[in-house]
């Protein structure tokens, strides 16, 4: 049964590869039709990053967020739904190109890291777990999302600034729409974010019996809902945009990872999934 | 029969000799008239723009024409052919041909890569063939040169980037705001190439323009071309929270603008970009801005340097389109070829249908009583032999692409005597 999940999934890997490789050709290459391969191929990739994940739950019985590698598949997954959602809203197809390495890290670690199913303490039952990880991963993709934007931004600025228009300068979108972009996602992310939280709190007054026990991911998640907070408050009152904001974003994206990864890794706590 | 070309460009000729061979348009049609009789050409076309003068046609006679075209020029515009014989050029056949397909992709223009001499030479076309000056061969060269001119601007990036500096400073303000709409612009000082780039920037859509000039009269005048609003110019710094884009080109010796300013302006507008544009030499903007978030200042240099560029990498294209154009080139000769043994054909199969025609016509004359159905048992006989003998020499011609005077087609007409029928 595992190879059909690891076909899959590698499947998924080789298309984001492909894309990834077709855009930056794009970037750097006078080929004309790089950039729609680079968004069919995207686009196929997703197509199949989903089926491993339907049959993943379909195995577990459950929503397959169970350890550490299918979190970050589901992560990339929703990520992938996040840029294609986005740009068809706002067409930026070699947004694509920038998310792509995180979605090929997050793929592969899923496909060579072993495929246990790993059983669910009995704690974790619950309708509410599966909404709070849905919703916060989700809110997370879309600020993922932003980041790519704001490295775009910060190239394009620096290509702007430093006077280098040339070569992939006429490449990458303007820094109007790129902001505009960033601001998109932060609108779609943080609210996204805010319902996570607000759900696993609900959830854990359930599970543990009190709302908010200050563990290590409850922390770190706060000290991300604060930075975007303070981001979105900022750029709806003191008119932050551009260089500051897309700094900003790519603090808080670092912060996101810190709470998804470093916090598993280096700190212990309820979040954790092996006890 | 040759295609020709005959002229004077940019390259060969200064301007006060491209002044004096230019052709009025109104006075196209009869001037091609007077070409074609004058140089003996069968179809003739002119082209006359402010970098060329081109007499392009379909001689019969190569020996003479160059001089024949020579005089035509002298004579029409009345001067000494010695002014300016020494300056032109001579292209036939071939050579003709590729040239006619590099002036139309404007590999041969000034700046390489615009796309105005298009346009110039679809009008001269217009006029030659409305005046009946053009026919087969010359209807199809000038559709071919549209064809690879098309060609050549979508398979190449000759003319993707901007070549002057206030296309360039366009470029940029797109790379900035996406996109132009309701955009606003500040002109300080009313200079030519101020004036110019402001054009360019209303026809991409800008919504406003603000004129300020140390004479305000001036700077009326200007708005008032724009249907713009001028402000004095002890003002024009609280108006600058207004605009997106700036352009600047005063006399003025110091910086008119600074860093203090606009962190004001942008303070007030929210931290919205500005783009500033300094063609003022020395510098009306101080440098330093730049360093500041939202604000983007070019001055002239670094325009120039993105023109610069531009025009190198539109080289690098031109010889990419080099070779579609030796493609092209190719194929019309083929086509050319095949043209040139459409008459020899044509005469084989007269000469053989006269034969038999007479033939018949004495024979039939010595069996009077056949019957209808008997004749024309006779005549289908006398055809069939005749379309049978003919059937490999038309192979043979048809599938032989030299011109006119190549080898098969002159040894069959010498071998069936069809010049001595052309002459009668």
């Amino acid at each position: 049964m595992d190879i059909i999940y690891t076909s899959l999934l590698g499947a998924a890997l080789t298309l984001y590869t492909l894309s990834m490789v077709t855009g930056f050709v794009h970037l750097f290459r006078p080929w004309p039709k790089a950039l729609a391969w680079s968004k069919y191929s995207i686009q196929a990739g997703f197509a199949f990053h989903l089926l491993a994940f339907l049959f993943r739950c379909g195995q577990t019985q459950t929503l397959a967020v169970t350890n550490m590698p299918e979190s970050f598949s589901f992560f990339a997954l929703l990520l992938t739904m996040a840029f294609l959602l986005v740009n068809r809203k706002k067409p930026m197809p070699i947004l694509g190109t920038f998310i792509s390495p995180l979605l090929i890290i997050f793929t592969l670690w899923a496909v060579v890291t072993s495929h246990t199913i790993t059983p669910q303490p009995p704690i974790l039952k619950s309708f509410w777990l599966p909404l709070h990880v849905l919703l916060s991963f989700a809110g997370n993709a879309f600020l993922a999302l932003g980041c790519g934007v704001a490295v775009i931004y910060l190239l394009q600025e620096h290509l702007i600034k430093k006077k280098k228009i040339k070569g992939i300068f006429r490449k990458l979108p303007a820094l109007q729409r790129l902001d505009e972009l960033n601001y998109l996602c932060l609108r779609l992310g943080f609210p996204l974010l805010t319902l996570g939280i607000i759900s696993g709190s609900v959830w854990a007054s359930y599970a543990w019996g009190s709302h908010w026990s200050w563990d290590p991911k409850e922390t770190w998640s706060l000290i991300t809902w604060l930075l975007f907070a303070a981001l979105l408050h900022g750029r709806m009152n003191s008119g932050w945009r551009g260089r500051k904001a897309s700094l900003l974003t790519i603090i808080g994206f670092a912060a996101i990872m810190f709470t998804f990864l470093g916090v598993n890794l280096l700190l212990s706590g309820l979040h954790s999934y092996v006890h | 029969m040759h295609i020709v070309s005959l002229g004077l460009n940019h390259q060969t000729a200064p301007v006060e000799t491209r002044e004096r061979l230019a052709f009025k348009s109104e006075a196209l049609p009869a001037a091609l008239q007077q070409l074609k009789e004058e140089a003996g050409l069968s179809e003739g076309l002119i082209l006359s723009t402010c970098n060329r003068v081109e007499l392009c046609g379909i001689s019969h006679d190569l020996d003479q024409c160059r001089d024949k075209l020579i005089n035509f020029l002298a004579n029409y515009h009345q001067i000494p052919s010695e002014t300016f014989a020494d300056k032109l050029y001579f292209h036939t056949d071939s050579d003709a041909i590729r040239h006619g397909f590099r002036v139309a992709s404007s590999l041969d223009s000034m700046v390489v890569g615009e796309p105005q001499i298009l346009g110039q030479l679809k009008d001269a076309f217009f006029i030659a063939s409305e005046s009946s000056s053009t026919g087969l061969i010359l209807n199809r060269f000038m559709h071919r040169s549209f064809f690879i001119a098309k060609e050549v601007r979508t398979r190449t990036k000759i003319a993707s980037c901007a070549v002057s500096v206030s296309f360039a400073a366009v470029e940029l303000a797109k790379k900035i705001f996406g996109d132009l709409n309701g955009m606003k612009v500040m002109l300080i000082g009313a200079g030519e190439m101020c004036e110019l780039a402001a054009r360019h920037f209303v026809s991409q859509g800008v919504e406003q323009v603000l004129v300020t000039n140390r004479t305000f009269g001036r700077a009326q005048e200007l708005a008032g071309e724009f249907s713009g609003i001028a402000i004095p110019f002890e003002k024009f710094r609280q108006e600058l929270d207004q605009v997106d884009i700036v352009l600047s080109s005063t006399g003025s010796p110091d910086y008119l603008i600074g860093p203090a300013e606009l962190a004001q302006a942008l303070k007030k507008r929210r931290n919205r970009p500005i783009f500033l544009i300094d063609i003022a030499v020395p510098r009306d903007i101080d440098p330093k801005v730049n360093d500041l978030d939202n604000i983007y200042l070019y001055d002239v240099d670094d325009l120039q340097e993105v023109v610069t560029e531009n025009l190198d990498q539109r080289q690098q294209e031109a010889q990419r389109a080099e070779v579609l154009v030796d493609l092209e080139v190719v194929k019309f000769e083929q086509w050319l070829a095949s043209l040139a043994v459409t008459p020899t054909i044509k005469e084989l199969r007269e000469q053989i249908k006269e034969i038999s025609e007479q033939e018949l016509k004495k024979t039939l004359a010595g069996f009077p009583d056949l019957s209808s159905k008997e004749r024309r048992r006779l005549e289908a006989m006398v055809n069939a032999i005749g379309n049978k003998f003919l059937h490999h020499p038309l192979n043979y011609l048809k599938s032989q692409d030299g011109s006119g005077e190549s080898l098969p087609a002159t040894t069959i007409r010498k071998i069936f005597h069809l010049t001595e029928n052309e002459s009668k």
